[in-house]
């Protein structure tokens, strides 16, 4: 039990377990599944500077925000007691792909070599972790929801325009990486 | 002789049906992540979602979800796996939520079970392309953030607070942007 634990889990565990979340949330309070919203109501507790977007009742609310934390618990747990000591397998072209730019290392879930404290102070490293944060954080919320909101909740309910959404996040996605990280990777 | 104390009491009621309302209508315009219950939750209450969240963030872990790598593998199509994740996620959602309406399964608390439909605004394009480069660049969207600070990646925090801003930012300026 323990060894499957450790590894790595594929698709068909993990897709269906989070599939899952929509029906346990629902069953559990009446709760729609969604993640970026957690933004908004940090927005709305923290810095709602009379802005009407912000203006709400966030503490009824409160659940998603016990939902992130733990979904953060969630994280310090994998990493205490779950983690394998491989490296996670990185599809072997993409791994020379990046080895072009400096990215050497796959041995974490998040890429040493562009997301550290020191290369948050390169041009490289700010526009990846600052400005895409930050267009994470407006186009979410401009998107009305995320991965979870749109492409699980929405999808899962048939509804229409999270389904354009979905697209549009993968349009973003793929210009991205074809046309515009190549660039800001080689900074 | 008018009774003002129930008067005032009316008076206050309807201000507060009023706010209320308004509360509902700001919540709904992204018709996200909007709680349909109308029952209070005590902290206690809060607990079972710290929960869900803590398998959902170990999930996302051991099945790499908040790897940056596996998001560079999926928009360069080298790899099915984030697809097979989300597919079947979709597919498992689909069929709870078909049975939930289907059965008229209630809440724990014995609550009608609704799901809000989502209206269309252009920012589903708008805001989905901005946040789709975002994603690629950072490798997460928001659920991932929290499991990649968790998982030990201090410097996520900064992209984090980036994108709280950035949520923040976009509240400022709303009325101004096209829907």
């Amino acid at each position: 039990m323990m060894e499957f634990l450790k590894q790595p889990w594929p698709w068909y565990i993990a897709g269906p377990f989070i599939g899952l979340t929509v029906p346990v949330l629902l069953i559990l309070g009446n709760k729609t599944f969604g993640i970026s919203s957690s933004l908004r109501h940090l927005c709305a507790s923290c810095m709602p500077c009379d802005i009407p977007f912000f203006q709400y009742d966030w503490k009824k609310e409160t659940w998603n925000l016990f939902f992130v934390v733990g979904i953060f618990l969630g994280g310090v747990i994998a990493n205490l007691f779950l983690t394998d000591p491989q490296s996670i397998f990185v599809d072997q072209p993409l791994q020379e792909n990046l080895a072009k730019y400096g990215i050497t290392d796959f041995s974490g879930l998040v890429p040493h070599d562009l997301f550290n404290w020191q290369s948050l102070f390169t041009l490289r490293g700010f526009i990846l972790m600052v400005v895409g944060g930050f267009l994470v954080g407006f186009g979410t919320r401009y998107a009305g929801g995320c991965t979870s909101g749109h492409s699980i909740m929405g999808l899962s309910n048939l509804q229409w325009p999270s389904l354009v959404a979905t697209i549009c996040f993968m349009i973003g996605g793929f210009i991205m990486t074809w046309l515009i990280l190549p660039l800001i990777l080689n900074l | 002789m008018v009774d003002f104390t129930t008067y005032f009491k009316f008076i206050i009621m309807k201000k507060q049906t009023y706010e209320e309302l308004r509360a509902s209508e700001l919540r709904h315009q992204d018709a996200i992540c909007v709680n349909e219950s109308e029952k209070e939750e005590s902290f206690s209450d809060n607990i079972k979602y710290l929960i869900v969240g803590l398998f959902f963030g170990i999930i996302f872990i051991k099945a790499e979800i908040i790897s940056w790598f596996r998001i560079q593998e999926m928009f360069q199509l080298k790899s099915f796996f984030m697809y097979g994740v989300i597919g079947s996620a979709v597919i498992v959602g689909m069929i709870s939520i078909f049975f939930i309406k289907k059965l008229r399964i209630k809440t724990l608390q014995g609550e009608q079970i609704e799901v809000a439909d989502k209206t269309f605004n252009k920012g589903q394009i708008y805001g989905g392309i901005i946040f789709g480069l975002g994603w690629a660049m950072t490798g997460a969207c928001p659920g991932p953030l929290f499991a990649q600070m968790g998982y030990g990646a201090s410097v996520i925090f900064v992209t984090f607070m980036s994108a709280i801003l950035g949520t923040w930012v976009y509240g400022k300026f709303r009325d101004k942007l096209p829907h």
